[in-house]
């Protein structure tokens, strides 16, 4: 077997190196090698959602890629959408606002996929936003107050703009 | 009509943020998962494909021979070293040992546990161990396993019944022969449970400098620290359980006590912090984290005007191989056991038997979710029976809310309510009349369309008398919680939570209720989670409890220190206590305002300048409270009647959902509910336990299942076949709060978690039962999966 | 739930992918969106001895047209096909069943040709790819070879892929102009995303009023998703404007083989199957009539 491969990964904007043995999944690799531990692991084989963070670009389920496909690649986590001085950005802000959550778990994995959705549709519709974290389980809130808090994160950011 | 008491309310029932969501929103909240000591140990576990066999052996040579494999615990050596797990019902041959001895008793049951350096390298040697096993036939149907005399799950216990009780309370005999109709009619709940979306996780440490074993768990359950403590013959007070962890979800289910006792007893015997965290295939088949599994067999005896006159209840539940505390939970609903409704007389026999499948363990509601569907069924039924309007039987039977308190015959007093006016707010959310309009159109369409109407009562506050009703050997007659309020010499307030959180909001919750009672804005109080030896005595936050006992013990000790605060006043300035009064932390002359004591200087006078300390005053700011439950200390009278919870929530549902007659599938479209759970501290928190508990209803009611096969296999450890409600099965719910307050609580609240999962499997299955009642069926089972209304439909018992 | 050792390799080209398969005795298997494959390599359901990645491959993403098809390369990801304007006008029913497939992120990771190779008997996608008489293209470091979709799916969870073959692209026949094609996709599934219980994929092409030429395949009823031609035979020469003739629909039972498991009986998905292909046949007929 192939010993431990050496990768680079551009997590939140910072470069982390380290080696990896092959078959270690992009969330143990995030969660245990480079100490982000604001992602989650819910089922480990790619239903639940709470492992979600964006790479390059995209919402993808960390349990269900290899860490060494993040080669090169920018990967970005919950802890990727605070301010720079680590204060919560507007759509945290909203969460908070809302009540969005009860537990917490699943909420890193929300975040993420809410973040991506406004990121390409500043004005999402009810329909929208029910795609967009259609692939995240959430035990505590029956989903209504996530839906509220992405709305009110949604007004938010376009009145910023204006 | 609404009796809310917030005119003179500053934080209470106030719009506020739920200070815990900035850690959960910026990551930075630490589970269980996230604890990670030097030279920690990882665990990995081998499972018993058979659901009942014989260990014939067990050979860990090759898993041990592989590099960085550490140990291989089996249930041998763990018998030999520590004691079983108790938990409460008075069957000694029952044994629970966290890895089986001798046999194992359901598909999954584990059976070694591997020590690793990492995780990767315990799952590979897992599959290293190799067992023999003689495979046994299993019992797995819960009727058959009642009557089943050879084929036993502990053959020590001499039977598959764990506990076979009867109560009857009232006239029944009488009522029934005296009743106008009488019907009957069998409902079965389905296993299914909360399933949280962190698996169960725990570290542990054994510090042999100070004797102390360091835990860090993902754990909601009284008694925890004691039964660790017991399991492994060591102290009370050499436990230590750090509460400060955040509690992925729970909901009843966090109980890893198992787990627990295996890695406090390999941490200290080999000397290193020893992590186990459930995959998911493990927590769904054997994490010990199943729900009620229950059959009712009811008779109601009624008049023609629809009142309830008495009811014949017969549950039989199925409690798995190791019952933990699962059979209580058919003692808890006997605090409401007719639920919202003036019902003179009940007899109840409660059943609960062993299968070969996974152990049950407390759920949401601890029983009452199932037993509210078999009461709210019994009034449809009645309805139906009578051609009466189903929210006029209702009314017809509900306490009113001058009748209160209300004692039930089962012996619990209802604190306070208002039925019909939440139920009327609920309807008018509902937009009721446009909505038989809507599901009389649709039925004109050709559409299967129906509305439910569905309450509930949600016993709030706990109290372990339960437990004395199935097992009279234990006395227990309290479930009480403490709470600690510190000032410091700056005058700036901590308070104390003797537990752990798992989406409850307790922190918020006492910061608002020190605020409240002391004039303090509550985003100046830092609340802290003490661990289990510096801690406030504590029962846990489970039974819908912890706004009604921390809150009230929380004021109890804020309004402690205010009086040690008035001492201090009247030593200072010279005055009666009478003649001052407390406002925001200052003390005032009430008839000279501008002779005061601000809480600054009281507070150092308190903890330095003891010169101004009245005599003999203690030094310092500080307080406990420990709450009795109200109502409690009591022992059951000769009829089994007894006070079992204190505050009693209440909430009526109104969904509106549509079949597809080709598919059988369910799609709710609407949905209001009204709810009651007198003062809310948080209103946000509040609304979203009552939608959150909906939602679990949703998945109750129409998805949710732990599948065995009739050979005992397990079919539903992935969540692909476990199937939880998306944003997309849930509809975005029209909520309407209603106040009644409690009399018995600090601020009129009660309990707030579990009504929406009490109320919604029952409402969904009324409104399946409207859809499906043009066609002459209805269905009976939860879940009410597609091809059961399906098969209904199409005239068939037939299918499997 | 962590993977049971494996080697890694990661292609950049086509020949490389094909040469590391080659190389790999049939002990390799190929990594594309991971979707499927993660969770099985998760839950040790999956052990190779080495996972070649593809989504290296600069060749293998992409969708083309031709005259009469469209080229889906094996890497492409599901929301492009979702998304895609070639997909919606020249392949409608592939773009109808891509509205089933999954949730938003593991379409943005998971693949057509992953699907494909794949092909769960209840995936909406190898069905689609069934009722358009697609052709499965496979590339060894030999060769390559066009298989017809319905030769391709043999069995429960089995191709007719070779160890040493890659899949690197799905020819889907395109609707050609001035031809009357009506599709539709139904299914059902308890919970929205999930794999389907039932699906059905129909292809229909009209002259006039009349049905000229049926495919409709099946899925979640059988090894694999399955055409039943003795069905599509039935529906020729109908106008199919007051739903199935009844005739036709009895043949569906016997073409299929559906198993019982916790979430629907056998004869659930024989009576579902039969609803769900009258459904589809009527709407693709009814909007042939409404488009002619």
């Amino acid at each position: 077997m192939t010993d431990a491969i050496h990768i680079h990964v551009s997590i939140n904007g910072n470069t982390v190196t380290d080696s990896v043995i092959p078959r270690m999944t992009l969330l143990d690799f995030l969660r245990y090698k480079a100490g982000m531990t604001g992602t989650h692991a819910g089922c480990e084989h790619g239903v639940c959602g709470a492992c979600s963070v964006i790479f390059d670009g995209d919402p993808v389920r960390s349990c269900s890629l290899l860490a060494v496909q993040a080669n090169g690649k920018s990967v970005m986590t919950v802890e990727g959408l605070s301010n720079a001085d680590g204060t919560p950005g507007t759509l945290q802000e909203a969460f908070q606002d809302a009540h969005a959550m009860q537990c917490g778990y699943c909420i890193p994995g929300m975040l993420v996929s809410a973040h991506a959705l406004l990121a390409r549709n500043a004005d999402p519709s009810l329909e929208d936003i029910k795609e967009a974290i259609g692939g995240n389980i959430c035990r505590c809130t029956g989903y209504v107050q996530i839906i509220e808090a992405i709305q009110l994160a949604a007004t938010r950011l376009r009145e910023a703009l204006k | 009509m609404n009796e809310h008491p917030g005119a003179n309310l500053k934080f209470v029932s106030r719009k506020r943020r739920v200070r815990e969501d900035k850690r959960f929103v910026t990551g930075t909240a630490v589970f269980a998962q996230d604890v990670n000591l030097p030279n920690m140990k990882h665990c990995a576990v081998v499972q018993s494909p058979y659901p009942r066999a014989k260990i014939l052996s067990i050979d860990a040579s090759l898993a041990l021979a592989m590099e960085g494999v550490r140990y291989v615990l089996t249930g041998d050596e763990f018998r030999a070293n520590a004691n079983d797990m108790k938990f409460g019902l008075n069957t000694p041959e029952v044994k629970w040992y966290p890895l089986a001895v001798d046999m194992t008793r359901y598909a999954g049951e584990w059976v070694a546990v591997v020590v690793a350096d990492d995780p990767y390298t315990a799952e590979d040697a897992a599959e290293l161990v190799e067992v023999d096993y003689e495979a046994l036939k299993p019992i797995i149907d819960p009727e058959q396993a009642y009557e089943e005399k050879d084929r036993l799950v502990h053959p020590a216990h001499g039977s598959n019944v764990l506990y076979d009780g009867h109560f009857y309370w009232g006239t029944v005999d009488e009522d029934f022969v005296a009743a106008e109709e009488r019907l009957s009619y069998r409902v079965r709940w389905g296993r299914s449970s909360t399933v949280p979306i962190e698996t169960f996780g725990v570290v542990a440490r054994w510090d042999e400098a100070v004797d102390i074993l360091d835990v860090w768990a993902s754990i909601q359950m009284p008694n925890y620290v004691e039964l660790l403590a017991a399991t492994l013959r060591i102290p009370l007070n050499c436990v230590r359980l750090h509460q400060d962890v955040d509690v992925g979800g729970s909901y009843g289910v966090k109980r890893g006590i198992k787990h627990s006792v295996i890695v406090g007893y390999l941490s200290r015997l080999l000397r290193a912090p020893v992590r186990m965290i459930e995959d998911r295939l493990i927590n769904m088949a054997s994490g010990d984290a199943h729900g009620p599994d229950r059959i009712f067999d009811t008779q109601v005896a009624f008049n023609r005007d629809g009142k309830i006159l008495s009811l014949k209840i017969r549950a039989l539940d199925d409690a798995g191989a190791y019952p933990g505390r699962a059979p209580f939970q058919l003692a808890k609903p006997i605090s409401a056991i007719v639920g919202p409704y003036k019902i003179n007389s009940v007899q109840y026999d409660a059943i609960s038997v062993l299968t070969n499948k996974t152990g049950q363990v407390p759920v949401r509601g601890f029983g009452q979710s199932p037993t509210n569907y078999m009461i709210e069924t019994a009034v449809d039924k009645v309805a139906r029976h009578l051609n009466l309007d189903r929210i006029e039987v209702r009314r017809r039977n509900f306490i009113n809310h001058d009748e209160f308190p209300y004692q039930i015959p089962s012996g619990s007093k209802y604190d306070s309510g208002d039925y019909h006016t939440v139920l009327q707010k609920a309807l008018d959310a509902a937009n009721y009349d446009e909505l038989i309009n809507r599901r009389d159109a649709a039925r004109a369409e050709g559409r299967l369309a129906g509305i439910g109407i569905g309450t509930c009562l949600e016993p709030g506050g706990g109290n372990n008398i339960f437990e004395y009703l199935m097992n009279p050997s234990a006395e227990i007659t309290t479930f009480s919680e403490g709470a600690e309020i510190r000032v410091d010499p700056d005058g700036l307030v901590t308070g104390v939570v003797g537990t752990t959180t798992s989406g409850q909001g307790h922190e918020t919750l006492v910061a608002t209720i020190i605020g409240e009672e002391l004039g303090i804005d509550p985003d100046d109080i830092r609340v802290v989670h003490a661990d289990s030896l510096n801690a406030p005595i504590t029962r846990s936050p489970v039974a819908s409890r912890m706004a009604i006992m921390l809150g009230s013990s929380t004021a109890a000790a804020a309004q402690k220190i205010i009086a040690k605060a008035m001492k201090i006043a009247a030593y200072n300035l010279q005055e009666p206590e009478d003649d001052l009064e407390y406002v925001d932390g200052s003390v005032f002359v009430r008839r000279d305002p501008v002779r005061k004591l601000t809480w600054r200087e009281i507070c150092f006078i308190a903890h330095k300048a003891y010169h101004k300390m009245p005599d003999d005053m203690e030094p310092g700011l500080q307080a406990q409270h420990v709450f009795q439950v109200p109502g409690g200390g009591q022992l059951p009278d000769e009829s089994q009647r007894v006070q079992i919870y204190p505050c009693f929530s209440f909430q009526a549902h109104i969904p509106y959902v549509e079949i597809d007659p080709g598919t059988g599938h369910v799609k709710i479209l609407d949905y209001a509910i009204g709810h009651d759970c007198g003062t809310m501290i948080n209103p946000d928190i509040v609304r979203g336990m009552v939608i959150g508990g909906l939602a679990h209803g949703i998945g109750a009611a129409l998805y949710e299942k732990f599948a065995y096969r009739p050979d005992g296999q397990f079919e539903s450890a992935t969540f692909a076949d476990y199937l939880m409600p998306s944003v997309y099965e849930v509809p975005m719910v029209k909520d309407v709060d209603h106040c009644t307050p409690s009399p018995l609580t600090s601020h009129g609240q009660k309990g707030s978690g579990e009504g929406g999962y009490l109320g919604a499997p029952a409402a969904i299955a009324s409104a399946v039962n409207d859809a499906l009642h043009p066609m002459g069926v209805s269905i009976h089972e939860l879940p009410m999966r597609s091809y059961l209304i399906e098969n209904l439909l199409n005239g068939g018992k037939t299918d499997p | 739930m962590k993977p049971a050792p494996f080697d890694y390799a990661l292609a950049t080209s086509i020949d490389e992918a094909t040469s590391y398969l080659a190389d790999g005795n049939g002990e390799a298997i190929v990594l594309a969106g991971g979707q499927t494959l993660m969770p099985m390599l998760s839950m040790r359901l999956a052990r190779p001895e080495l996972v070649i990645d593809i989504n290296g491959v600069d060749e293998l993403f992409g969708i083309e047209e031709t005259d009469d098809s469209v080229i889906i390369k094996a890497c492409t990801r599901q929301v492009t096909a979702l998304h895609s304007e070639i997909v919606k006008s020249r392949v409608p029913l592939l773009h109808k069943a891509m509205h089933f497939v999954g949730h938003f992120q593991t379409r943005n990771r998971g693949t057509i040709g992953g699907s494909v190779a794949h092909s769960d008997p209840a995936a909406e996608i190898p069905l689609a790819a069934l009722a358009l008489d697609s052709e499965v293209e496979l590339r060894n470091v030999n060769g390559s070879r066009r298989v017809a979709m319905a030769d391709y799916v043999v069995g429960p969870l089995m191709t007719a892929r070779e160890p040493d073959e890659l899949l690197v692209a799905v020819h889907l026949p395109a609707i050609v102009p001035g031809v009357t094609t009506a599709t539709s996709f139904h299914e059902v599934s308890e919970r929205h995303g999930d794999f389907a219980v039932v699906a059905v994929a129909a292809h229909l092409t009209f002259d006039g009023a009349i049905c000229t030429k049926a495919a409709v395949a099946f899925g979640g009823v059988d090894d694999t998703p399955v055409r039943i031609p003795e069905f599509e035979t039935g529906l020729i020469g109908e106008t199919l404007a007051y739903g199935v003739p009844d005739a036709a629909l009895d043949l569906i039972s016997d073409g299929i083989n559906p198993g019982s498991d916790q979430h629907a009986s056998a004869n659930y998905r024989r009576r579902v199957a039969r609803t769900l292909a009258n459904r589809a046949v009527s709407e693709a007929a009814a909007d042939a009539r409404g488009g002619a």
